[in-house]
């Protein structure tokens, strides 16, 4: 690689508007500016567009990567029934897990792992959007309840870095179950006096927004995540309103007072990191006041009792 | 008149021959009683032999329909001296959800229901039974307040889902049906859900995170409207009936798959054409499963309930 491949050929390409096969592996086009950009300064700008600032979506390893200080390790998640309903539409649930699983090398949407942040202990689960919308059935379900479990054991923040479609309907009411499952992960952590922090990513909608995701201690998004309950063509459908500019946007829920903060994935270790600082600081016990001997407020004696 | 579904022509029909003949009769006519106790008859066997093998589209079509008995309904029949309370404390009163005190067999309970209304006002003045997020932040506020008097949470769950709407984003429904499935989760009291028509997806669960879930037996409970789900991955609406068999939407179905603990069975012809009666079992049911919770201290409900929802997914468990 020089510098004619690295700029000057791409620069050319443009120009004169080359065939777009060349680029693919090397050179990345952003979705939102539609500028090129070469991989390597990609993955050194962690999948931010180094001309726009766009966030592109990135899957669980990456993330885990990161976010963890280097060394950290992923532990496996318990196996959780595959397909309770049989469920088939055009295709079969089942196919379409399978297929989803040879594509990613990932047992379902969530990876989780533990290790440090800045020097901090911590848990972090992290869903992968490419699998099946990183939609939530049993398996996303248990991903949380095991992170959650760990993070008690291990007496470490748990933090949940969100992107998903919401719940997984080819599992039914099992994947709704997940939603008060999920939430009592966040109470066991919540419970052991441990942070729970959140990341929502872009996107994060339906019944993961609607349950865990919406129960941080500290709620944080990535810029320009799409954040929301219901889809945008659902609402367009019901109110028969243009939706507002920004609607749904992690700015826009900043505003609106559901967010804590909006942080830039390349500030995300160091926020993280200083947010677990802050909250996993010992307790100081106060000093035992002095016995209180006066009383605040003098009563007045007894009034003699009336005689005729 | 008595509202028929597409499937109940061939009932309507005949009904509606039964009523024309007695008509004839009260006007004087000929004496067509034997006539009208054999259509009579036969309206029955075919109202019998065509409830006896709904599919779950015609279920869920059941659940919805616009005479069915609905939460306030139920409030009416089992709650002596009901006093509603109203508000979310912070931004506005949502009707969509019910709320309030009252006795239910002597006993002093916390009432919330979902309310679709049943005529163009009350529909509109209940969103349809489509909460916003003060809706379950009301709920929430309530279940909070049951739980320190002790008294026994009771919900009636009939919603198509949360309101999907600018205003109800703007103000956070996620965090509020986040925030009532936690409150039912954790009251330290019984807690006992009856899904009584549509039970749509986070606004029902919303109200349901329950130490018992009843469900009627046109009732349905699913993640996602059939409809929705067609319209996703059949990507056509009119495959609603598919996807209603394919989501195991029905009481019989997540009483297999462990999801909810009892199926009410519903008068003849559903709940709509016996109203009292429906609401006279619902009763009975409640009180089956309240009389041992009650017995329980809110610690033990609390780590029931939460045993119960953790095991909802995990291996051995379907």
């Amino acid at each position: 690689m020089n510098w004619i491949s690295e700029w000057a050929l791409p620069k050319i390409k443009t120009l004169f508007g080359a065939p777009r096969e060349v680029p693919e592996n090397l050179w990345h086009k952003c979705e939102a500016c539609e500028q090129m950009i070469f991989h390597r300064d990609l993955e050194r700008a962690l999948h931010v567009c180094t001309h726009c600032g766009h966030h592109m979506r990135i899957g669980a390893a990456r993330r885990l990567e990161y976010t963890f200080d280097a060394g950290f390790s992923r532990i496996e998640l318990p196996r959780v029934p595959t397909d309770p309903l049989r469920f088939r539409d055009q295709r079969r649930y089942a196919d379409r897990l399978r297929e989803a699983q040879a594509k990613s090398a990932m047992d379902d949407a969530i990876a989780v792992a533990h290790g440090t942040i800045e020097g901090h202990r911590a848990v972090v689960a992290a869903f992968e959007f490419a699998f099946m919308a990183g939609s939530m059935g049993a398996g996303v379900g248990e991903g949380i309840v095991t992170a959650a479990r760990l993070a008690v054991l291990q007496d470490a923040p748990l933090i949940v870095f969100t992107a998903s479609g919401g719940a997984r309907m080819q599992e039914g009411a099992v994947s709704l179950m997940q939603m008060p499952r999920t939430v009592i992960a966040t109470r066991l952590v919540k419970e052991a006096g441990l942070p729970f922090i959140v990341v929502m990513c872009d996107p994060t909608t339906g019944g993961v927004t609607a349950s865990f995701a919406m129960l941080g201690d500290i709620q944080i998004a990535e810029p320009g995540a799409l954040i929301g309950f219901a889809g945008a063509r659902v609402i367009e459908q019901t109110v028969r309103e243009k939706l507002p500019e920004g609607f749904q946007r992690a700015e826009y829920l900043l505003e609106h007072g559901i967010l804590d903060l909006v942080v830039a994935r390349g500030a995300m270790r160091e926020t993280l990191g200083r947010i677990i600082g802050l909250l996993r600081v010992p307790l100081v016990v106060p000093p035992e006041p002095e016995p209180v001997v006066e009383p605040l407020i003098a009563l007045p004696p007894p009034e003699p009792a009336a005689t005729s | 008149m008595r509202h028929f579904l597409d499937f109940e022509k061939p009932i309507a029909e005949l009904e509606g021959k039964i009523e024309e003949l007695r008509r004839t009769t009260d006007a004087g006519g000929i004496d067509v009683a034997e006539e009208v106790g054999r259509l009579r008859d036969k309206a029955h066997k075919l109202l019998q032999a065509t409830y006896a093998k709904l599919t779950p589209w015609q279920k869920a079509q059941v659940a919805r329909h616009p005479e069915r008995p609905h939460a306030s309904d139920y409030i009416a029949g089992l709650i002596e001296g009901f006093v509603p309370l109203a508000g979310d404390r912070a931004f506005a009163d949502d009707a969509a959800v019910l709320g309030g005190m009252g006795r239910f067999h002597g006993r002093a309970v916390m009432v919330l229901g979902t309310e679709r209304g049943d005529d163009t006002e009350s529909r509109v003045k209940h969103n349809f039974g489509m909460a916003r997020p003060e809706g379950y932040r009301k709920a929430r506020r309530l279940m909070e307040l049951a739980g320190r008097f002790g008294l026994p949470i009771l919900s009636f769950v009939d919603t198509a889902g949360a309101f999907p709407g600018i205003d109800a984003e703007a103000r956070g429904q996620a965090e509020a049906i986040a925030r009532s499935i936690e409150a039912g989760l954790d009251a330290p009291v019984p807690f006992i859900a009856t899904i009584i028509g549509e039970g749509g997806s986070g606004g029902a669960i919303a109200l349901a995170a329950a130490d018992r879930v009843l469900m009627l037996e046109h009732a349905i409970y699913s993640v996602i409207s059939p409809e929705g789900c067609a319209s996703i991955l059949w990507r056509d609406a009119a495959q609603a009936s598919v996807a209603a068999e394919a989501l195991r939407l029905t009481g019989e179905d997540l009483k297999r798959l462990a999801i909810i603990d009892a199926v009410i069975a519903e008068p003849l012809g559903g709940a709509h054409r016996d109203a009292p009666a429906i609401i006279a079992s619902v009763g009975v049911r409640i009180e089956e499963v309240l009389e041992p919770l009650a017995a329980l201290d809110g610690a033990t409900l609390r780590a029931r309930r939460r045993e119960k929802f953790l095991e909802m997914g995990r291996v051995g468990a379907l």
